[in-house]
């Protein structure tokens, strides 16, 4: 398959502290790829640094076949990349139908209409609520507000920063079951996940990440059965 | 005066104050900044209305184009130039630039156009059939100029197109959406530095109509002339709620009447007194301002 995204060997800092050493990973076209990892591990600020939101010092992000190094987050979005951010991070003040609008916003006007039907038709719950303000949601329907914005744009590669976080256990196999729907779909999606367990029973591929290091790379299957990461983070 | 000749200037006067606030508020809403060379694009504003009129004898409705427009450019270059270095720096060190461009556009207008006071012509007059000047309406007892009238319509219009604009436009949800959060703005594929541009240029021009219709009510043009309807209309902006459209049309108007109000039944020297007074008693009780946001502190 594919290449659609390749990181090789970026290196981000925050001031003097080095938070990902030369962190390298693709995700093919169709596949869910996770990165777990503990907190602080350096997950999202390696999603960050994809987006546009952070600055690598070194090494290369390939997206599409194209470099996007140094491109601004707000470019990437045209180009098909997509992040639903770590805390949802919907606009609370907007209702749900502008929190879905400004997920088009890269996009013609004319193909809003078709876009909101198309998560509407994904999300029912946020077409019912479609007129209320963000902010009077729950978490789990802030989550898929957050996920619907995202998929406003079609983009090709949905990247999404800890969906589980903060969420009841049953809203948290809600949204991994909808993580799968959208891959079956035919979306290609970059999941950081500090829970484990659920990323990789859905992943094709997974890295583990450690103190901004890629310690451990596999499919799915073969790190939920490796012995290093049942230790450190299935609970044994 | 009556205590309705009183109300009118009041709302008039609050008008002019509210479109300078509405300056302070979106920039504040979308930058996080204070700009208090806001004051100062006034001054700009009325000069260039000014020379366009005397000098250039341009009729004045190109007068105050030309005005808008040249402020708009001045607002966004001083955002370019001084601002938008500083996006990621303390906001003690933007708010002291602010301040070094305030006293940038006054000292720079003192040399281009001498401390020498200007008086602002009307334009707001009509001519009667024998030829006299007409500078406003006798209703009975109660007598409203034109500038009085035009200030308070200008407002409306502008508080109208604004508010359809902020919650309609696909630029104005996009002001809010980077008012709320600029990060998750920018993964929405929306260029921050342009919003903010655009607000400034909004900001700007509007301070620019401010500037005419204030000078046509208090035409002495000197400048240090933005300063004072400046602080008042910040004043107003943080009396009706920072951040709030729908605030600084309130606090603006309030404003104006409690300040003419004072004036006529206390005292002129006092009227300032008893503005701030005010505010510092609404700030006491509602500390986010009349129609201010609750700031939620993110976990």
């Amino acid at each position: 398959m594919a290449e659609l995204l390749k990181v090789d060997d970026i290196n981000v800092y925050y001031g003097a502290i080095h938070a990902i050493k030369g962190v390298s990973f693709h995700v093919d076209e169709g596949e869910i790829v996770t990165l777990i990892g503990a907190n602080g591990a350096g997950k999202s600020t390696t999603l960050q640094t994809v987006s546009g939101l952070l600055r690598s010092k070194t090494g290369s992000i390939t997206f599409d076949g194209q470099s996007i190094s140094g491109v601004p987050a707000h470019r990437l979005v045209e180009r098909g990349l997509a992040q639903v951010p770590e805390g949802r991070r919907v606009f609370l003040q907007m209702t749900v139908e502008e929190n879905l609008e400004m997920g088009a916003y890269t996009q013609p006007n004319a193909n809003t209409p078709a876009s909101l039907e198309r998560v509407y038709v994904q999300f029912p719950r946020l077409k019912e609520r479609r007129k209320q303000i963000a902010g009077t949601l729950s978490g789990g329907e802030q989550q898929m507000l957050a996920m619907g914005r995202a998929l406003m744009s079609k983009p090709k590669l949905l990247m999404l920063d800890e969906p589980s976080m903060g969420l009841a256990p049953i809203l948290v196999e809600q949204i991994f079951q909808i993580i799968r729907d959208l891959h079956k779909a035919g979306t290609t999606i970059l999941l950081v996940e500090q829970n484990a367990q659920m990323a990789l029973s859905v992943a094709n591929r997974a890295y583990v990440l450690e103190t901004g290091k890629i310690t451990l790379s596999g499919t799915g299957d073969e790190l939920i059965l490796s012995d290093e990461v049942r230790k450190a983070y299935l609970g044994g | 005066m009556s205590f309705l000749d009183s109300l009118i200037s009041g709302i008039s006067l609050g008008s002019v104050y509210a479109i300078i606030a509405l300056g302070y508020t979106m920039v504040y809403g979308i930058a996080k900044m204070l700009n208090f060379a806001h004051g100062d694009v006034i001054m700009v504003g009325a000069y260039i209305c000014f020379f366009a009129a005397t000098r250039f004898n341009l009729p004045p409705l190109v007068g105050i184009l030309v005005a808008v427009l040249l402020c708009t450019v001045l607002g966004i270059t001083i955002e370019k130039l001084a601002y938008a270095p500083l996006r990621s720096a303390p906001s003690l060190a933007v708010l002291i630039t602010a301040i070094g461009v305030s006293y940038f556009l006054q000292n720079a207008a003192l040399l281009l156009w001498s401390p020498n006071p200007k008086v602002f012509p009307n334009f707001f007059l009509t001519h009667a059939a024998d030829g006299t000047e007409q500078t406003g309406l006798e209703l009975g007892s109660l007598r409203v100029s034109y500038v009085t009238l035009v200030t308070i319509v200008v407002c409306v219009v502008i508080m109208a197109v604004l508010t359809f604009f902020i919650n309609n436009g696909k630029l104005g949800k996009a002001m809010r959406a980077v008012s709320e959060d600029k990060d998750a703005a920018r993964l929405m594929g929306i260029n921050v530095n342009t919003t903010i541009s655009v607000t400034f240029a909004i900001g700007s021009g509007l301070a620019a109509i401010a500037g005419v219709l204030y000078m046509s009510a208090y035409p002495t043009l000197v400048p240090t002339t933005g300063s004072m309807p400046g602080i008042k209309a910040f004043t107003a902006a943080v009396f009706g709620g920072i951040g709030s459209i729908p605030g600084a049309f309130l606090g603006g108007l309030l404003l104006g009447v409690i300040e003419i109000f004072a004036k006529a039944y206390i005292s002129t020297q006092l009227s300032d007194a008893v503005v701030f007074a005010v505010l510092i008693i609404v700030l006491l009780v509602k500390p986010t301002g009349l129609l201010g946001k609750q700031i939620r502190e993110k976990v």
